[in-house]
């Protein structure tokens, strides 16, 4: 299908400037996950519900099967491999979804926590229930989001400096 | 699920984005959002041969207010809307919608004029405008025209809207300083359509109401003005008796589809639920 008219896009993964041809109807999933072998995100309902393929792009966490990617060019975006600390160490989000055992299968995982980023980004101490309406568009099967919601709590802690108390059951 | 082949336009302007639309017709649709045009392409229930993206028109976005009109721009996102602080202070109706459409990431994204256009019947902002009495701007290579919300909607997905217009703004004269509100929304999970829902506004005075205005969602294949049963409640004290007669002048304009969110009957006794809470909830938020 080479008659096919290629655009040509640039943009900034993970801090790394990109420049590729594509197809207008090339989904920003696919490019990221073909071209770019980002597979940290996920390819989960296809229909904009689950939230497993959400990444960053310029400072809104978004559902990557739900555009094109022609409509990211000239952003910044960041996926689940771009989210560890510059010197590799595990980001707090991370080392909260370790700590609190917020991943079971682990398919959610890396849209949970691109989507939690984002949320202590623009809440950095959020309520129990602010924390279950931020992450309203990210699904998991496993988890009863319990341990998602602990580990998201333990990373503002972390973050804010505070020390993280578990709520009694 | 990939989308069919499509040419991919990113006017800058307006004008040069209607042009296009002009030379393909039918062929061609805007791109505001894109989530709900993406989906269907995905699905290929649509196929537009051309797509002219509107995401590089900066004139399409922003909110602005002159004398007692606000005006949205069509690209202005929810994630926008929500974060307003004119719209919170004068129309807080609007923020109130907004967080109970879709999730956090859609509405980042998703636009209002993107929501009001599509004429699809589940969508929230269409029974708000039509309630809030907004118009929308129309824009074709003829120039502007504005199309009151209440006349717009035709059936589900057909709309005044031509092939060669985009839908640039949206108009709301702005309810009177302490006026009451509430976007009631039954639905069965967050992302979901409405079951049923309803939009309120109204003023009181003293104990009277001083106007109100009803629109229901999803349980037709429109957006629903209900004004008869705002003429019922405006001039009431809310009375047990007129509440209940103006329930049922909103029921009664219903059509809801039996499907998954339950039978035609049960939409429609919740429209009236819905109907019944907004106004609840309206009266005791109005400064009399």
């Amino acid at each position: 299908m080479s008659d096919i008219e290629q655009i040509p896009v640039t943009m900034t993964v993970n801090g790394k400037k990109v420049q590729r041809f594509v197809e207008a109807r090339t989904l920003l999933i696919h490019f990221l996950r073909e071209e770019l072998n980002l597979t940290g995100p996920h390819i989960g309902c296809e229909t904009s519900h689950c939230g497993a393929c959400t990444v960053e792009m310029n400072g809104m966490s978004v559902k990557s099967c739900t555009l094109f990617a022609v409509q990211a060019n000239a952003a910044e975006l960041t996926t689940i491999e771009g989210m560890a600390n510059a010197d590799g160490t595990l980001s707090a989000l991370q080392e909260g979804f370790r700590q609190m055992h917020g991943l079971q299968c682990g398919f959610c995982t890396p849209g949970m926590i691109t989507r939690a980023h984002r949320l202590l980004q623009e809440n950095p101490n959020p309520t129990e229930d602010e924390i279950r309406m931020g992450i309203s568009g990210n699904l998991c099967r496993c988890t009863g989001y319990q341990n998602i919601v602990k580990a998201i709590q333990y990373a503002a802690a972390k973050l804010n400096g505070t020390e993280f108390q578990e709520a009694a059951e | 699920m990939i989308p069919g082949v499509f040419t991919y336009h990113r006017p800058s302007s307006v004008a040069e984005a209607v042009a296009i639309l002009a030379n393909h017709g039918d062929e061609a649709r805007p791109l505001s959002g894109g989530h709900s045009l993406i989906p269907m392409m995905k699905l290929r229930m649509a196929a537009p041969e051309h797509l002219v993206d509107l995401g590089g028109i900066a004139a399409l976005k922003g909110i602005s207010e002159d004398g007692d009109t606000i005006t949205i721009g069509a690209m202005t996102t929810q994630h926008e809307l929500i974060g307003s602080d004119l719209l919170s202070a004068k129309l807080p109706i609007i923020r109130e919608t907004a967080l109970m459409i879709a999730d956090p990431q859609i509405r980042y994204v998703g636009t209002l004029g993107g929501n009001v256009a599509n004429g699809d019947p589940g969508n929230d902002m269409p029974a708000l405008m039509q309630c809030l009495d907004a118009s929308y701007v129309l824009t074709g290579p003829d120039g502007d025209r504005q199309v009151a919300a209440r006349a717009f909607y035709e059936a589900a997905y057909f709309t005044a809207l031509a092939p060669e217009e985009i839908l640039t703004s949206i108009r709301i004269p702005v309810p009177a300083a302490g006026h009451g509100y509430a976007y009631e929304k039954l639905k069965r999970k967050v992302g979901d359509y409405a079951t049923a829902a309803a939009a309120i506004v109204l003023t009181m005075n003293g104990g009277t109401v001083g106007m109100c205005s009803v629109a229901l969602t999803n349980v037709a294949d429109t957006p629903l003005f209900a004004s008869e049963a705002g003429d019922i409640l405006t001039g009431s004290t809310l009375d047990a008796a007129t509440v209940k007669r103006a329930v049922a002048a909103a029921e009664a304009i219903t059509q809801p589809a039996s499907d998954g969110r339950g039978p035609a009957e049960y939409r429609t006794k919740m429209a009236g639920v819905m109907v019944e809470r907004a106004l609840a909830r309206a009266a005791e938020r109005a400064r009399s």
